[in-house]
């Protein structure tokens, strides 16, 4: 079986939620564990949220109530996946700022925006609970970040080892 | 969500889901506590909370920064299972102390440490 689905959004932190939530919707019936869910919703969550703060700046994480009417938003995140049988890919793709040097990007705790007291994790996450991530970024062109995971396997990682 | 001072402690029980979203109301409305009151710990309580990117890691790395100074610590509580496993990942259960608590029929406090 195979299926697939693509949306469009605004590059907000409203949508960050939206996102993983809807991938895990789209996964549902597969009957992932919870890890794996979870695993799936934190992988996503940090691909959408590097898209919005790094890809197109909009750096303001905020919930409705404090964010004033005037703001508008600075681009478009496409998220994209596919279900081949068990095997879920998902890419999350941005038209923002890219990446100079990715192999720096992906070094965990290395942040480009010290200031906003993020953890510099995204990647590493990404890294640890996804079977497979991939980083393709052009400068002033766009990031696109692809990542595989097989569904239905049980098994996840063991951190303490 | 909600933020109450109980003695030199800060008490955050943090939302649901901690993502950049949330991120930036938590910590200024933390910060405002720790420059206006006498607070010299925080404990974050996790026990509403169900998801977790590394957006929380930053807002407990940003407070403990903060407090660690002057000789505050930083306090976990409620954790579940996969916020213990980015706790383990993230390295963050060496910075904060994890706390468990179990609470028996009674209602006692027993106190366990993971």
């Amino acid at each position: 079986m195979k299926n697939e689905m693509e949306i469009l959004f605004d590059a907000v932190s409203d949508n960050e939620g939206f996102a993983r939530v809807a991938v895990a919707a789209f996964i549902a019936h597969l009957n992932p564990t919870v890890e794996e869910m979870a695993d799936v919703k934190t992988a996503v969550s940090e691909a959408v949220t590097n898209s919005i703060i790094h890809g197109y700046g909009n750096l303001r994480g905020y919930r409705k109530e404090e964010r004033g009417p005037e703001e508008v938003h600075k681009g478009k995140v496409r998220l994209r996946c596919v279900l081949d049988r068990d095997i879920l890919h998902i890419e999350v793709a941005d038209s923002g700022t890219g990446i100079e040097d990715v192999k720096k990007a992906m070094e965990p705790l290395f942040t480009t925006k010290p200031e906003l007291e993020r953890s510099g994790m995204g990647f590493a996450f990404m890294e640890a609970f996804m079977d497979d991530l991939e980083v393709e970024s052009a400068l002033g062109k766009g990031t696109v970040v692809r990542m595989v995971k097989k569904i239905g396997t049980g098994s996840w990682i063991d951190c303490e080892g | 969500m909600d933020f109450q001072i109980i003695d030199n402690c800060l008490m955050i029980r943090l939302p649901e889901e901690i993502d950049h979203h949330e991120a930036g109301f938590i910590c200024e409305t933390a910060d405002r506590y720790l420059l206006k009151e006498e607070v010299r710990n925080v404990v974050f309580d996790f026990e509403r909370t169900r998801f977790m990117d590394s957006s929380g890691i930053g807002i407990i790395m940003g407070r403990y920064r903060k407090i660690s100074c002057f000789g505050g610590r930083v306090y976990a509580i409620h954790l579940d299972r996969q916020i213990e496993r980015i706790f383990k990942l993230s390295g963050l259960n060496k910075v904060v102390e994890v706390l468990n608590f179990e609470l028996d029929a009674a209602g006692a406090g027993k106190e366990g440490q993971t």
